[in-house]
């Protein structure tokens, strides 16, 4: 098996992980919001649920919560579940699973804001709406950008645990190829992928971070 | 009809009580400073005065609109200066955009900083950051302009030209309640003076009679100012 071929292969693994990494971005980032908002709820067992989500999600391997939105669905209810269904537990585990991660950065970041912002808004006027997405809220993604790079960086290499589905991602292609070829070479390949997958992901966040250096 | 009008107020923190009972009013066009020691309500007074805190008991009436300075500025730091300014007039009061603009550019003239309509809150001295502050509650148009220590957290030297804007201010006949441990300051600009202590008013009138005022807490107090 030449080089080219090992690449042209992994590059379509590639575009599966990268499928499962946008659409986890664009799931749990406003998820976690909501979550994070239920955390620091004054309703107590609003705050108490989300306390407990938090926990199990952070507490359990994701791999295992891959399997669980999988298989839940014919284990507990008895649904016959479709190779279709995959990519979708796959989406699924991974948005709820970042979603915690996210919920606690977000209130970290909230909580973190001076009084005196809210007071200043009251007095001039805003709603409670305008205050916090206004005012609030993207104070709070300079403070948080950081942490969420950290996260980010490690959703990309975490994409690979899909590979417990069989969803053919690039660590599930790499994984058949080293098998039936007897050769290290597409783990290497498979690494220097998520390398650069990682290194744009980072040279990104870090020029979003120095984009919103305007102000401090 | 007062532009302001506190009745009996009362507030507690935790079963300390720290407003007993206050009671005052504001004319239009009037200047009244609060003065007093640490702890002794009027920061707490003003927070019930711009809602920012609740009273257990008593009444306050506006006539109109108010604003307040705070003590560290509280501007928005992601904004500029012009869009701490224009923004609630824009977004709250939904005025005309020129309007607001050219009403925010002369408040900015006023202040002495036409130069800094593009600046950052952080680029600047916290003297221009609390004219800034200054602005844009004026931007609002209140009826009343509360100030909580406007100069406290500034150096002395920084601390001449907030008073200035604030005599200017007073000259213009602004109504305007100060809480402040400027004495001097106090002295030249109110037209009213209240002294607390303990969560009550324990004296009050022109700037003579207060500081002439033969009140034992108003003389210690006094005394350890000049010390």
């Amino acid at each position: 098996m030449d080089i080219l071929s090992i690449v042209t292969q992994l590059g379509s693994g590639m575009l599966v992980s990268i499928e499962i990494f946008v659409c986890t971005l664009v799931f749990s980032l406003p998820l976690g919001l909501v979550i994070s908002f239920a955390r620091m709820s004054k309703i107590k067992p609003l705050q108490w649920l989300a306390k407990v989500y938090i926990s199990v999600m952070r507490g359990t391997p994701l791999m295992l919560q891959l399997m669980v939105v999988y298989f839940g669905p014919y284990y507990l209810f008895g649904v016959r579940i479709s190779t279709a269904y995959r990519m979708i537990a796959v989406m699924i585990g991974f948005a709820i699973n970042y979603a915690a991660y996210f919920a606690e950065i977000y209130r970290g970041g909230i909580e973190s804001m001076p009084v005196g912002q809210y007071e200043a808004a009251k007095l001039l006027g805003y709603s409670r709406v305008q205050t916090f997405f206004h005012i609030i809220f993207p104070q709070v993604v300079k403070r948080i950008l950081p942490s969420v790079t950290n996260e980010v960086i490690t959703l990309v290499k975490d994409t690979s645990l899909a590979f417990v589905l069989a969803v053919a991602e690039m660590f599930t292609i790499a994984k058949q190829m080293a098998a039936s070829q007897t050769t290290m070479v597409p783990f290497v390949a498979a690494a220097v992928f998520y390398y650069v997958f990682n290194l744009i992901v980072a040279v990104g966040m870090e020029k979003l971070e120095s984009k919103l250096n305007y102000y401090r | 009809m007062s532009l302001l009008e506190v009745k009996n107020l009362k507030k507690s923190f935790d079963g300390l009580e720290v407003l007993k009972d206050i009671s005052l009013t504001v004319e239009q066009g009037e200047v009244l400073a609060i003065i007093g020691p640490s702890g002794s309500g009027k920061s707490t007074l003003l927070r019930c005065c711009t809602n920012l805190e609740t009273a257990e008991a008593g009444e306050i009436h506006y006539d109109g609109e108010f604003g307040l300075v705070f003590q560290n500025f509280n501007l928005f730091p992601h904004f500029s200066v012009l869009k701490n300014i224009t923004d609630a007039p824009l977004r709250v009061q939904k005025r005309k955009k020129d309007e607001v603009f050219t009403e925010a550019r002369e408040l900015l003239r006023k202040m002495g900083l036409s130069d800094k309509a593009d600046a950052y809150p952080y680029q600047l001295s916290g003297g221009q950051q609390q004219r800034v502050s200054i602005a844009r509650a004026l931007a609002m148009n209140p009826q009343v302009l509360f100030f909580d220590e406007p100069t406290s957290a500034l150096d002395p030297e920084l601390t001449g030209e907030i008073l200035k804007v604030i005599k200017d201010l007073a000259a213009e006949h602004m109504t305007m309640v100060i809480v402040t441990h400027e004495m001097n300051f106090a002295k030249n600009v109110a037209d009213h003076i209240i002294f607390m202590d303990k969560g009550v008013i324990a004296e009050q009138g022109t700037p003579e009679q207060v500081f002439g005022s033969e009140n034992e807490r108003m003389r210690e107090f006094l005394g350890r100012l000049s010390n």
